[in-house]
């Protein structure tokens, strides 16, 4: 007898701190959408291995977020992850304080995302150089194949030893595609000319080792290279610190790399990664959202190559001439570069 | 024919000893230290901290050697560090490696973020703040005097000061150890404290002098990494050449000539793997990279568990040195 009464109460505290709980949930998910709803959003980066300023890649997507910061006042939060089991971490982290949208950078970063986005289905993920197919999530690729066919060219057009390099990070399928793009236009400037290929490891490291990059470089430069393209992030710093100090010509990716030794960088094949982040955000914010898909070629102006006054001296109007010709054939169609990741394959 | 593969095999060479000469000098500098009893596996956190001082003073002053200096001082401190865990606190010896190896790593980061905000790494030096390559006297003249002129212009000329300090400190550790009263003090310390002791020399000195000693060649390794080999430092950029370091000293048993032998070994495999990458081998046709990449590895197992014997470490190694043990 005694118990009952006692024991009913504590049903009915229960069952009031069940109900408070509910209530304030649904508060704090009503607080949350309207957040992601406003102009006022709480926009979010999170960068791949190679680091925020590996004066490349991810350095890109800084670039376009601290753009957006400046033209916006709007701030972002980012995150630089140290090893792989942190991105899905990092993605819920960032989801649950009701960041949005969140973008993603780096093709590893597909599974957290895919998995993030599913358990967040209000929050907008965006993915840089993969596709994730789910309503909240917008993926970007790039077609890098035709950048590295236009640097290509110009480091066939200036090599005199007829033989050029290419460096890339990680050996992936996304990697080869920028080597398979950059064979195709060196071959199609000098049909002897003959590319040395070399991949940097098989590890996310293998985006962030200069020295093993400047000693490829290196080897590649005693084979009889006298121009070597790097598509390894972090590594490149290496490779393009070897073409300098050898006297020799590198050819910078993602970011403009001219700067980094004025004169020593033939060019730099862009992949507008701060595009992609700032569009994201703008998007975002001016209500403008949508998911779904886009690949950026040379047409969008998602690749493109660096024409500034470090480099102006080494690029000669032939070589311009030549390069703006086929940019335009790339653009109407006329010229066709070949896609690795289509087939896995690099007939060249 | 001959002249490519020549040339070819030279310019491997040439790699081998730009890879090796870091592993050589920390090599070097556990030795000193093993010798004498004090058991090392933070020369990789040493290194590490000496590539971070190196890489910071090198880009702030714009002078190679004052970056040297402030690597060698961090190395030392770190060293000193080690020597009071182990020699004066008598602490485990792994234990204290194993700190200094996450303290340098950690630090290295932290103060390269709040220094220089670029992501824990140093901006790349100017060309002062960096080592340059050095030509030997008549390197152009003889260059065209078949077989020995490239092996002189290529392999033996143009490396820069510090990979000719690293392969000449192996004669001198040599001649330090076995032939000098230091060497056979050092030695003994490391087999017998107590004997040492007993003749009235300070075991504590010793040991401690031998530690310096490992904080200087660690410091001139991780300066190499940092303002020799590269331009700037980078985070983690030692990358496990200390462990390798290690296990090249467990593999030359505790002996110079052995320990400059045993790193080239590791930097030819490496070397080999760099420029084998991607080419066609004659008779066997293309190697998938990651052969390659873990050849240095198999080798390692392979020469380890068969065909260099037992390797006995000194006697006291380890072991910290109590006056009142019997």
């Amino acid at each position: 007898m005694r118990n009952r009464p006692a024991g009913r109460l504590k049903v009915s505290e229960d069952i009031q701190v069940k109900k408070l709980l509910t209530i304030s949930v649904a508060l704090a998910g009503v607080a949350f959408s309207t957040a992601a709803m406003a102009a006022d959003i709480k926009p979010a980066v999170l960068y791949d291995l190679g680091g925020k300023f590996d004066k490349s890649f991810n350095e890109a997507a800084y670039t376009g977020a601290e753009k957006f910061t400046a033209d916006t006042g709007v701030a972002y939060r980012d995150f630089e992850i140290q090893n792989d089991s942190q991105r899905e971490q990092a993605l819920r982290n960032f989801a649950k304080r009701g960041q949005s949208p969140i973008v993603a950078i780096g093709f590893s970063q597909a599974n957290a995302v895919e998995k993030v986005a599913k358990e967040f289905p209000d929050t907008q993920f965006a993915i840089v150089d993969m596709v994730v197919d789910l309503p909240n999530v917008r993926s970007i690729v790039f077609k890098e194949h035709e950048g590295s066919y236009i640097v290509g060219m110009l480091a066939a057009m200036a090599s005199e030893t007829g033989k050029v390099g290419f460096i890339g990070g990680m050996d992936i399928p996304l990697i080869r595609k920028f080597a398979c793009g950059y064979k195709q236009g060196a071959l199609a400037v000098n049909a002897d000319a003959e590319v040395f290929e070399n991949m940097t490891g098989t590890t996310g490291a293998a985006w962030n080792d200069p020295v093993k990059g400047g000693e490829l470089a290196k080897s590649q430069f005693d084979r009889g290279a006298d121009v070597v393209y790097h598509a390894a992030g972090g590594t490149g710093i290496g490779v393009l610190q070897a073409a300098a100090d050898a006297g020799k010509l590198g050819i910078g990716v993602d970011s403009n790399q001219n700067a980094l030794h004025p004169g020593s960088v033939l060019s730099s094949m862009l992949k507008r990664v701060d595009v992609a982040v700032y569009s994201a955000f703008e998007d975002a914010k001016n209500d403008a959202w949508t998911s779904g898909f886009s690949v950026l070629g040379l047409a969008e102006g998602g690749v493109d190559w660096a024409l500034d006054e470090n480099n102006e001296k080494l690029i000669t109007p032939e070589m311009k001439a030549a390069v703006d010709k086929a940019r335009a054939g790339i653009v109407s169609g006329t010229i066709t570069v070949h896609d690795y990741m289509a087939d896995q394959n690099c007939p060249f | 024919m001959f002249e490519t593969y020549l040339h070819t095999m030279i310019l491997i060479l040439d790699s081998t000893v730009r890879l090796s000469t870091p592993l050589l000098l920390a090599c070097l500098a556990g030795l000193y230290s093993e010798r004498s009893g004090i058991v090392d596996i933070g020369l990789e956190g040493k290194m590490l901290g000496a590539a971070f001082g190196a890489g910071a003073v090198g880009y702030m002053t714009g002078n190679a050697w004052l970056g040297l200096l402030a690597g060698i001082g961090v190395s030392i401190f770190l060293a000193l560090l080690h020597g009071f865990a182990s020699i004066t606190n008598r602490g485990n010896q792994i234990v204290s490696g194993v700190a200094i190896n996450f303290l340098a790593a950690g630090l290295t980061a932290l103060l390269g973020q709040s220094w220089f905000r670029q992501g824990g790494r140093t901006p790349p030096l100017p060309k002062e703040g960096r080592f340059q390559d050095i030509e030997l006297p008549f390197a152009e003249q003889v260059e065209t005097v078949p077989v020995i002129g490239p092996i002189y212009s290529e392999l033996l000329s143009g490396h820069n000061i510090l990979v000719y300090l690293a392969f000449a400190a192996v004669p001198l550790t040599w001649w330090i150890l076995f032939r000098t009263r230091f060497g056979l003090r050092l030695r003994a310390v490391g087999e017998n404290p107590a004997a040492v002791d007993t003749a009235g020399i300070s075991v504590v000195w010793l040991r401690y002098r031998a530690v310096i000693a490992c904080g200087i060649l660690c410091g001139v390794a991780g300066s190499y990494l940092s303002i020799a080999q590269s331009s700037g430092f980078i985070k983690d950029m030692t990358a496990g050449r200390g462990f390798i370091a290690l296990a090249a000293l467990i593999f030359a048993k505790w002996k110079p000539g052995n320990a400059m032998l045993a790193c080239l070994l590791f930097g030819f495999l490496d070397a080999v793997a760099i420029r084998l990458q991607g080419q066609e081998i004659p008779g066997i046709g293309d190697v998938p990279v990651q052969f390659f990449q873990a050849l240095p590895y198999i080798l390692t197992v392979i020469l380890l568990a068969g065909f260099i014997g037992k390797a006995i470490p000194p006697k006291a190694s380890g072991v910290p040195y109590l006056k009142e043990r019997t």
